[in-house]
């Protein structure tokens, strides 16, 4: 026993801080959250518990609850394809031998810290104004371009371009995945007279598999949980007609407007939940089209 | 003579590649220049419109105001009930103890995980991979619950003390890769010279870290100072607001015609992260590379 806390101790006492947050600030709020998911509680009265009542009001009579599925659904599979494209295309382009790459690299990767920041979402709000800056360009050549923000069926797609905005981190990436791959495939290609197209689907996507799929999961997860760009631009609410109202913007309306906690609590424990299960799909499937460097002997 | 001329023709097509690839990489060059542009246009428009006067900034793409209304920044700074002054201030308070926290504590736990041995070290390795994934919506109405009943509500404590406590999980990972990096020499070499860990890690280890502790304190930064949700539930009161939510409070002034004032402020925002990611450009790009995030 005494050998045990000799042995173990450095260890555990550099760990002490992360201990005390792991079980105060993740574990025991999951826990709490869970039991939350099944009460009414206002944050007056003491929680009340009501079994599945808020899952089954969820899933049967709240038609919010899918209106912010169906939101954040078609933000994450527009955005997310959207931005990993831009992210690959342009790494290609700045991976072959530019000597001012880095130049470039800083102004792609620029919007990608200043994206999440308040500031950007007020700019936002009024580019995409009826009279903004982005329908000033379209009357250009001749389009009359929508509300945007003010119509429902555009007002996504102003955060799906702000997203693509964003595409900076996943470039980087990919600029340092590029790098790992032989160049004497590429010039042995070009010997047999390769196309450009089947070098880059037999060469370039297979070796950077790892990468991509790395750089999808993460980026899935993100969209999930985007909040401050929607809810400057939705003025709080997800207007207009909730064509914005994003998952976590519903969850925290209900949460801290309503103070409905047990719903919002449920709200957060099926987000976790979704997010788990496309993590779960994509390790799942990653074997078939994944394949790491020292898999193939 | 039939040497001569095969080497005149390979020559030629020498000349020939070269052309093709200048031209090639000409073209490529003309695509990420009007690229930059169209990326940067939106942070040029910003910048010009928190100089024009009020009548001048919408339905107008030009980078260049008829007249420089430096009053937009004056005027905006004290524009809100409490001025720009207070709003700074508490920001500079949260962000630099929040950066001091996340270095001492992500840097503890990633020395435990990257270099020493203990029981369960796997397991709790998992555990902490397993948080980056965990949506702070999740976690947020416990937490909330729990720091109201602590009397810690409108104070800076559910903001800074969190950090302190590890409770970012990306800077544990992004230490962790770097210091497993490090030559494994170093420390036995230390041990067997009768070094305790804690020694090597305040003597070996953290000096040699000085790149890596320095992109997680850039990041951490500039995350801390663009902060939203956080700051949003725990501040209530406009005295502690921090210059996000102060940035906020202009939109519910829409329509009295402040678009200039809080431009100026938006662009006063961002000009700290500005000048961090100049300065400091390298760090930040190796920090993404290495630990491949965010």
């Amino acid at each position: 026993m005494r050998r045990f806390f000799v042995r173990n101790a450095p260890g555990y006492v550099f760990l002490t801080p992360w201990f005390i947050g792991f079980f105060l600030l993740a574990l025991g709020p999951i826990l709490a959250s869970l039991y939350l998911s099944f009460t009414r509680y206002d944050m007056v009265a003491s929680p009340r518990w009501v079994g599945l009542d808020n899952f089954e009001y969820m899933f049967t009579r709240d038609r919010r609850f899918w209106k912010s599925l169906e939101v954040t659904f078609a933000y994450v599979a527009l955005s997310v394809p959207a931005r990993l494209a831009m992210a690959l295309g342009v790494a290609m382009l700045l991976d072959k031998g530019l000597r001012t790459i880095s130049l470039y690299r800083a102004i792609f990767y620029l919007p990608s810290l200043l994206g999440a920041s308040i500031a950007i979402a007020i700019l936002w709000r009024q580019l995409f104004t009826a009279d903004g800056v982005v329908n000033q360009v379209l009357a250009l050549v001749g389009i009359q371009g929508p509300g945007w923000i003010t119509d429902p069926d555009t007002s996504l797609y102003t955060l799906v371009i702000l997203a693509m905005w964003q595409f900076g981190s996943p470039m980087l990436i990919f600029l340092a995945g590029l790098r790992g791959i032989p160049k004497d495939l590429y010039e042995a290609a070009e010997i047999d007279g390769t196309r450009p197209w089947r070098r880059f689907t037999r060469i370039t996507l297979p070796l950077l598999a790892p990468v991509i799929f790395f750089n999808l999961v993460l980026q899935t997860i993100e969209a999930f949980k985007t909040f401050s760009s929607a809810f400057i631009i939705s003025n709080g609410t997800g207007a207009p007609a909730d064509s914005l109202l994003f998952y976590t913007i519903y969850l925290f309306n209900e949460a801290f407007k309503f103070f409905r906690m047990g719903y919002a609590s449920a709200l957060a424990w099926v987000l976790l939940v979704i997010i788990a299960v496309f993590t779960a799909i994509a390790f799942f499937t990653s074997r078939y089209w994944v394949h790491y460097e020292n898999d193939r002997d | 003579m039939q040497v001569d001329e095969a080497a005149r023709v390979a020559h030629e097509l020498r000349l020939a590649r070269d052309k093709r690839e200048r031209n090639a990489r000409l073209l490529k060059h003309v695509f990420l220049i009007a690229m930059s542009c169209v990326m940067l246009y939106p942070l040029f428009w910003l910048l010009a419109s928190s100089f024009k006067p009020e009548n001048e900034i919408f339905g107008n793409l030009g980078l260049w105001p008829s007249e420089w209304r430096i009053e937009n920044y004056t005027e905006g700074w004290y524009a809100l009930p409490k001025s720009f002054t207070v709003f700074y201030v508490n920001s500079a308070i949260v962000t630099v103890l929040s950066v001091i926290g996340n270095l001492i504590s992500c840097s503890f736990a990633a020395y435990a995980f990257a270099r020493l041995k203990f029981t369960g070290k796997t397991l709790f390795f998992a555990l902490m991979m397993m948080t980056l994934m965990i949506p702070y919506h999740v976690v947020l109405i416990p937490q909330y619950v729990q720091f109201l009943a602590l009397g810690w509500v409108d104070t800076y404590l559910p903001l800074v003390v969190p950090r302190f406590l590890a409770s970012d999980a990306f800077f544990i990972f992004l230490m962790v890769q770097f210091f497993r990096q490090l030559p494994r020499e170093l420390d036995e070499a230390a041990m067997i010279d009768g070094c305790s860990p804690y020694k090597i890690y305040w003597a070996i280890i953290l000096p040699l870290s000085l790149p890596a502790m320095g992109t997680a304190a850039i990041f951490s930064l500039i995350w801390v100072w663009e902060d939203f949700l956080a700051p949003l539930i725990y501040l209530n009161d406009i005295k502690s607001y921090t210059v996000p939510l102060a940035l906020r409070l202009f939109l519910d002034q829409e329509g009295q015609s402040v678009f200039g004032q809080m431009f100026a402020m938006s662009v006063l925002s961002l000009v700290p992260v500005v000048i961090f990611f100049v300065l400091f450009q390298k760090l930040i790009v190796r920090g993404i590379a290495t630990s491949g995030m965010k």
